[in-house]
């Protein structure tokens, strides 16, 4: 591997890493300093350079890595990758951003070349080259979709949209906080949202929904979500439950700074121009306590977040029982300081 | 035969009406357990229809059985069948052969609507075209989210998955694709403790 990336692992031995340079252009989640669900979307424009916002899909330290773990759970459940019939024109429409995208900001990493419908892909980091013929998926080893996100960090799903609704109907699902593809494939926005508490009450996802059919191809927008993993495994599935839940068990105030982790989604939707279908990649970042509490401001602000949350949230998030845990860690990181507003360091 | 009250429910979970005989040229009503209720209900207000009425009936797993009455409506068609597996071929081939005007109408438990439903949208329909009357059994069809086997008819939970034997609580997440509800392992984060089945879906 090269020096660009980490050789790590996000299960057995869990060797996964932040860097210095990870650990500072963490997304931090929380512009303030509690945390309620709303309509928290805004244009996925470039934001600062070395940010996660830098480019439309960053590629970061942890991408090698990443991907021989998506191979692995794939090789274990080929069922994380499936794609409706009617769906592969989108998964052409998703290959077409994510190639150009990769190829104009890492032209370091990717290249592509295109002549006609003859396209020539080169992935430096994973070390494949690809001609074919665009949307002719017999000159592909896989279909598309999972052509390219195979090659490319987050989960990702493609909704259909008719009948004034999105229907989640494509996607790669690997690295997710504990919901099921197999399960959700072919439901609406509302009905794929429905074990979510209090937010339909308040009216988010109307609101949302409403917004995304509006989506316009060309501007994209971004929200986070997040939630907590005890150690920086990165299939919490539904499907492995049984092996990954005990580990909820098992920290202690010794090893609850380096096994707890915060989880941040930076959530992306795009709007596809052949097919109309709306992509959504999930891009999934891991942060240790430890590592979270060196910066002061994170360290006080999330001591505020875990402490003042609903008891409805903490429990959907999956943490309510390791919460007193996290609590008991956090606590002396916060001199009671007020934050400033907004996600940055201080 | 008494209809179901229905707790308020997720939004995944269908909501279900009530039978109303259509204009149409034909007429397919498949019905379980209870459900025959429905289907005598809907064509004793539409005796019109009966001759071009064509029932399947699968009695329910609970034991009712009411076969006498749907014979007694006089339909074009009936076929009592021991299963929905069963049915599934003669569904399908009716389904295939369906002209325009064709009225659908599921009637019973979620499992058999549900079922039903997903037979429509193979055979090229929308999910709405099946008119829906939940009658008699909450028994539930669950999807095991970590074997993906279907236990038919779960009354109890937790219960044990029939495929893999994990204990898995029941959600109300529910998948019309699968026309099932999600089991997830209840002692996932500590092997064998079990809490106590309850009969929550009589
Ligand atoms: C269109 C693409 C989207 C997809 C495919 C998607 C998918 C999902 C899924 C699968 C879940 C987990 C549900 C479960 O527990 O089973 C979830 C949770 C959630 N989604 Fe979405 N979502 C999308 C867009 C949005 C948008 C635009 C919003 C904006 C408000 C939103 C807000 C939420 C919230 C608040 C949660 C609960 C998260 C938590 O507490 O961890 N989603 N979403």
């Amino acid at each position: 591997m090269s020096l660009d990336f980490n050789d790590e692992t996000f299960r057995g031995d869990f060797t996964y890493r932040n860097s210095a340079r990870a650990i500072k252009r963490f997304p931090f989640p929380f512009p303030e300093d509690s945390y309620m669900y709303s309509v928290n979307m805004e244009p996925h424009v470039p934001g600062p350079v070395g940010s996660v916002f830098e480019h439309m899909f960053d590629v970061d330290e942890h991408y090698v890595s990443e991907m021989r773990d998506r191979a692995q759970v794939l090789a274990d459940d080929p069922l994380r990758c499936q794609s409706l019939p009617h769906m592969e024109l989108a998964g052409w429409d998703l290959l077409e951003l994510i190639m150009e995208s990769k190829a104009r900001d890492y032209p370091h990493w990717f290249s592509l070349h295109r002549d006609g419908n003859q396209w020539h892909w080169i992935n430096r980091p994973l070390q494949i080259e690809q001609r074919f013929t665009f949307m002719d998926a017999s000159t592909l080893p896989c279909g598309p979709m999972e052509y390219i996100t195979r090659q490319t960090q987050g989960d990702f799903t493609l909704q259909d949209q008719r009948d004034d609704d999105l229907w989640i109907e494509a996607g790669m699902v690997t690295t997710q906080a504990d919901w099921s593809l197999d399960f959700d494939i072919g439901m609406s926005f509302k009905q794929w949202h429905a074990p979510v508490p209090l937010a339909h009450q308040a009216g988010i996802f109307d609101r949302a929904l409403k917004f995304l059919l509006k989506l316009q191809h060309g501007a994209p927008v971004r929200r986070f979500n997040w939630t907590m993993t005890v150690d920086p495994l990165l299939d919490t599935s539904p499907e492995n439950y049984p092996k990954w839940g005990p580990s909820k068990t098992t920290m202690t105030p010794e090893t609850v700074g380096r096994r707890q982790h915060l989880r941040v989604e930076l959530q992306t939707l795009h709007r596809l121009p052949r097919s109309n279908a709306i992509a959504f990649p999930i891009r999934c970042y891991l942060i240790s306590f430890q590592d979270l509490v060196t910066v002061p401001k994170w360290a006080r602000r999330m001591h505020r977040v875990v402490r003042d949350i609903p008891d409805e949230l903490a429990t959907y998030k999956g943490f309510i029982r390791n919460k007193a845990l996290m609590l008991d860690y956090l606590a002396p990181f916060d001199d009671g300081l007020p934050t400033s507003p907004g996600f940055a360091p201080e | 035969m008494t209809k179901t009250e229905f707790e308020p429910a997720i939004p995944s979970r269908p909501v279900y009406g009530v039978l109303h005989p259509a204009v149409g040229s034909a007429h397919l009503f498949v019905a379980d357990g209870e459900g025959a209720g429905a289907v005598c209900d809907a064509l004793t207000s539409a005796p019109a229809l009966k001759a071009a009425a064509h029932v399947i009936y699968i009695p329910g797993a609970n034991g009712s059985d009411h076969t006498g009455a749907l014979q007694a409506l006089g339909v074009a068609q009936f076929h009592r069948a021991p299963s929905f597996a069963a049915a599934l071929p003669r569904l399908t081939k009716v389904l295939a052969d369906a002209h325009m005007g064709m009225q659908i109408y599921a009637a019973g438990t979620e499992g058999l609507m549900a079922q039903v439903a997903a037979a429509a949208q193979a055979a090229g329909l929308p999910y709405e075209a099946v008119q829906m009357e939940h009658r008699g059994s909450l028994a539930r069809r669950v999807q095991c989210v970590h074997c993906k086997g279907v236990t038919e008819n779960v009354t109890l939970d937790p219960f044990q998955c029939s495929h893999c034997g994990l204990t898995l609580f029941v959600r109300d997440h529910f998948s019309r694709r699968l026309a099932a509800f999600q089991g997830v392992c209840i002692d996932a984060e500590d092997p064998g403790q079990i809490p106590a089945s309850v009969e929550r879906f009589k």
